[in-house]
């Protein structure tokens, strides 16, 4: 057996907690790890409108109880919004992506056939120029024609068939109609599936207003309307303009029509509100791990510590018999790899077990084997670094001259004695730690070559 | 013989300051993450209506047509069922809840209305949810079928209406309408809402908006219809879309809970038949197609809720196995430290300590060092509720340390350093005598 793991066999407690440690560490800080990077990739996800051009605007009238007649004022806000400096187009949306509300409706294949439908589709209302405004990208097809937009509300107080054309986006057309190509494709909307409208374009992308496990990341599809019921009005802005648009808004639209409250918004700012648990996760994440490596570290330090004192004598004897400092320095450092590398293996089960039991309990995704290494890795340079310190102290221990204890020394305690024998196995026989004689017989020719 | 355990403990880790730092620092770090999130968890889980919410149930029936939407109860009830079942007054309490949100302003005052939450109920809403009034008192029945124009406000909007005063028979503007304050509550503050937390279920763990404070204005539900328009609320969700909604109260939509109060397992065992026999009636009737119905008590609603939120659960998670580290991390030092000072054990054994007396005094140094870090991780948890606190979540002001969980802090920090140094103190008192006195 290797003297380093003949040496570890008595301290068996000793390594089996810091092994333990590691492992805990390893499973612990691996799925961190993982779990950072999942939400930090979810975090880029692109919406497919453009970001940073965008300032949105929410109004509700005042008096809706006493004065059911309420002026509509869209079209008059619409031009007043457009006649803004800095504002390069304006429309009127349902909703945006990250934008939390959302409409959802089946998607029927066949017309009726409530056996064949797509179900969960996020459904978004625009008015005319929403493309062109949010700066969604069509890979195929067209926008909608301006005559092609109709007073359509799904939840509306008059009843009015949807519009008769619609754009998907390119995951809800891989859905519904895998590996065709979805251009003048019609499918059928309400709740009995009756309503037939024509797909005559396909959006790159646009994301959820909220992502989940229903509606999915962006499966989604656009209606032309003429008017959104308590809809937003989305301003295309240049980037450097939207402050001064986002508090000039108010004033603007008050004009308009003065008994009504209005919040602007700049779009990224929505965005980061969103993302805002996300955030706080990771950074909750990052700060536990970096907690946690310093806490590994600090045992490891403490411990290499503990073992450099304890085993001086025998490091002396050792440097007494020609092992070179970098030998002593060696030793500790592969007796450190050995331990983190037994708790690393340890941890990977451990880290398996956990990712199972997360994506159970939080929906989270199943971590690739590959990141184990991430964690393997950290692990070891952490192990390496702690144990740095310590064995470059012990390997500073002078060699030693005359050492009283060693004569009638029953029993070798002493781990590094263990190395001791490697040099000296050729000539005599015995084992570390073991009662018999040949120990003390060797301590004593230890004694008797520094009597020399 | 404590005294001097103590003494002999203090010695001890006096002796190698930087071990002894370490060993209390992991405790303490441990302790005060650990302690920090399982506090929130504790203020986030609790009852919160302690002794009422046994006898406090959310009744569910699956009105919805087509059957393709749901395939069990729904979480909110359309207006009909709604009514009727409160109608029927089978309980002994029954409160009908819908949300909203709306302008208030002063007549006159000229001021920009706030925007407020409301909430649309009946008039057992308060004393069955135990709600404290500050001045006057919740509406009458007699108030709800005349339909008559009166509100109950918070203790928080009569202070920045009315600078605290008591308002009650004041005049109030809702989206322009006017109402007279029947009441104003004391400060309360349900954490959850738990009334109306059905949205729980669809917000995928994030849920912290239901620990948002309660509602400003609660008016009598119908007094509420009058003064909304139809879908002006927010709604559950709707089984018939594209038909025509002319009225929130014919609307195919669930968007109102029903809350009932019933003592004991019989009126429960009642409450269920006769909740089963109104399905049933309406299904013959041909409005139900569903005929599935639910019964659960406060706590088992807001569990099935996932109402507390995803993070702060998998923070607990975490901030245990935490814990657990730290606790193997001290495990190991006091281990190293004990075997170190085998020679000196060796001579107490020889001078006639017993095992258990050098256990007990190797435990004595443990429960020393666990004191010590459960006071520095009083401190770090007071540190981690500071800043949870200062995080924009609907629930940072809940996050204080109570009685409990401050007593928990310190019993927690003692006994897990006692239970890490269980295993080192018994190798120290296993340490041979003669071996140790031959080295000296």
């Amino acid at each position: 057996m290797h003297p380093i793991i003949a040496a570890l066999k008595h301290h068996k407690t000793t390594v089996a907690l810091v092994a333990l440690e590691i492992a805990l560490t390893c499973a612990i800080v691996t799925n961190a790890l993982f779990l950072v990077g999942d939400r930090t990739s979810a975090m880029r996800l692109p919406t497919g409108v453009a970001d940073n051009e965008l300032v949105w605007v929410q109004t509700t009238g005042l008096d809706i109880g006493d004065n059911e007649q309420r002026p509509d004022n869209r079209d008059a806000d619409l031009a007043a919004l457009r006649a803004m400096p800095g504002v390069q187009s304006v429309a009127m949306s349902n909703s945006l992506p990250l934008s939390s509300g959302y409409m959802s409706t089946g998607a029927f294949r066949r017309s009726g056939d409530e056996k064949d439908l797509l179900d969960n589709v996020v459904e978004y209302l625009g008015s005319s120029g929403m493309l062109k405004t949010l700066g969604i990208k069509l890979v195929a097809g067209r926008d909608f024609l301006p005559q092609e937009h109709v007073d359509y509300s799904p939840f509306g107080l008059k009843e009015i068939p949807p519009p008769t054309v619609v754009i998907v986006t390119q995951s809800m057309a891989a859905q519904m109609w895998p590996g065709e190509n979805p251009l003048g494709k019609t499918f059928w909307l309400d709740h009995e599936g009756k309503k037939p409208v024509q797909v005559v374009g396909v959006a790159e992308r646009l994301l959820n207003p909220s992502i989940n496990k229903y509606q999915g990341v962006d499966r989604g599809m656009i209606l032309p309307v003429t008017k959104v019921n308590g809809g937003k009005y989305v301003l295309r802005v240049r980037p450097e303009m939207r402050d001064a648009v986002k508090l000039a808004i108010p004033d603007v639209l008050k004009r308009v029509d003065p008994l009504r409250m209005v919040e602007a918004h700049i779009y990224t700012d929505s965005i980061a509100d969103y993302y805002h648990g996300d955030r706080a996760m990771v950074w909750l994440l990052l700060v536990v791990t970096g907690c946690l490596l310093a806490l590994t570290a600090l045992g490891v330090v403490g411990l290499s510590s503990f073992w450099v004192q304890q085993r001086s004598r025998s490091i002396g004897i050792r440097r007494a018999i020609g092992a070179t400092r970098r030998d002593i320095l060696r030793y500790f450092q592969w007796e450190n790899l050995l331990i983190v590398s037994a708790g690393i293996v340890l941890g990977s089960l451990a880290a398996v077990g956990l990712n199972l039991w997360l994506m159970q309990h939080y929906e989270l995704a199943r971590m690739p084997l590959a990141w184990l290494a991430s964690g393997a890795v950290v692990l070891w340079l952490l192990g390496q670094l702690a144990v740095l310190g310590p064995a470059m102290r012990a390997a500073a221990v002078p060699p030693r001259r005359g050492d009283p204890i060693m004569n009638n020394h029953p029993r070798c305690r002493s781990p590094l004695a263990g190395d001791a024998f490697a040099v000296f196995n050729s000539r005599m026989a015995g084992h570390p730690g073991s009662k018999a004689s040949p120990a003390s017989g060797l301590l004593q020719g230890v004694g008797g070559f520094e009597k020399e | 013989m404590f005294v001097h355990y103590f003494d002999l403990a203090l010695r001890s880790l006096r002796r190698n300051k930087v071990l002894t730092a370490l060993m209390v620092l992991a405790i303490a770090v441990g302790i005060g993450a650990s302690m920090t999130m399982l506090t929130v968890m504790h203020v986030l889980s609790g009852d919160p209506l302690p002794g009422r919410s046994g006898q406090l149930y959310h009744p569910q029936v699956n009105p919805t047509l087509p059957p393709r939407f749901q395939s069990g109860p729904i979480s909110a009830m359309d207006y009909r069922s709604a009514t009727d079942l409160w109608g029927a007054h089978r309980a002994e309490r029954q409160a009908l809840i819908a949300n909203g949100s709306v302008r208030v302003n002063l007549p006159e005052s000229g001021q920009p209305p706030l925007a407020r939450q409301l909430l649309l109920t009946t008039s057992e809403f308060f004393p069955m949810f135990d709600v404290p009034f500050r001045y006057g008192g919740g509406w009458s029945a007699s108030d709800e079928t005349s339909h008559a124009r009166v509100a109950v406000i918070s203790a928080e909007l009569n202070q920045r209406l009315f600078g605290g005063a008591d308002s009650v028979g004041r005049s109030l503007r809702l989206n322009g309408s006017e109402v007279r304050i029947a009441g104003v509550l004391e400060h309360w503050r349900p954490a959850p809402r738990f009334y109306d937390v059905w949205s729980g279920r669809y917000l995928k763990g994030r849920t912290s908006s239901l620990y948002q404070a309660a509602e400003d204005v609660y008016l009598p539900i119908f007094t509420g219809l009058d003064m909304f328009a139809p879908m002006e609320l927010p709604v559950h969700f709707c089984w018939a879309d594209g038909t025509k909604i002319t009225s929130m109260q014919s609307a195919p939509c669930s968007w109102i809970s029903l809350w009932v109060q019933l003592s004991g397992t019989e009126a429960v065992r009642d409450y269920q038949r006769f909740l089963d026999g109104y399905v049933q009636q309406q299904k013959q009737a041909g409005r139900y197609q569903g005929e599935q119905t639910w019964l659960p008590d406060l706590m088992q609603w807001v569990e099935w809720n996932h109402v507390v939120p995803g993070n702060v659960r998998m923070q607990a998670w975490m901030a245990v196995a935490f814990l657990l580290i730290c606790l193997i991390n001290t495990m190991c030092l006091l281990l190293s430290k004990f075997l170190r000072r085998s020679g000196e054990i060796g001579v107490r054994r020889a001078m006639g300590a017993s095992r258990r007396t050098v256990f007990a005094q190797c435990l004595v140094e443990a429960g020393v060092i666990g004191l010590a870090g459960g006071i520095v991780g009083w401190l770090l948890t007071l540190l981690g509720l500071w800043l949870v606190r200062r995080q924009p979540e609907a629930y940072a002001d809940l996050a204080h340390l109570d009685l409990p969980m401050l007593v928990g802090t310190f019993v927690l920090a003692v006994v897990a350093s006692l239970l890490a140094g269980v295993l080192p103190a018994l190798r120290a008192s296993r340490v041979p005598i003669g071996l140790q006195i031959k080295t000296l």
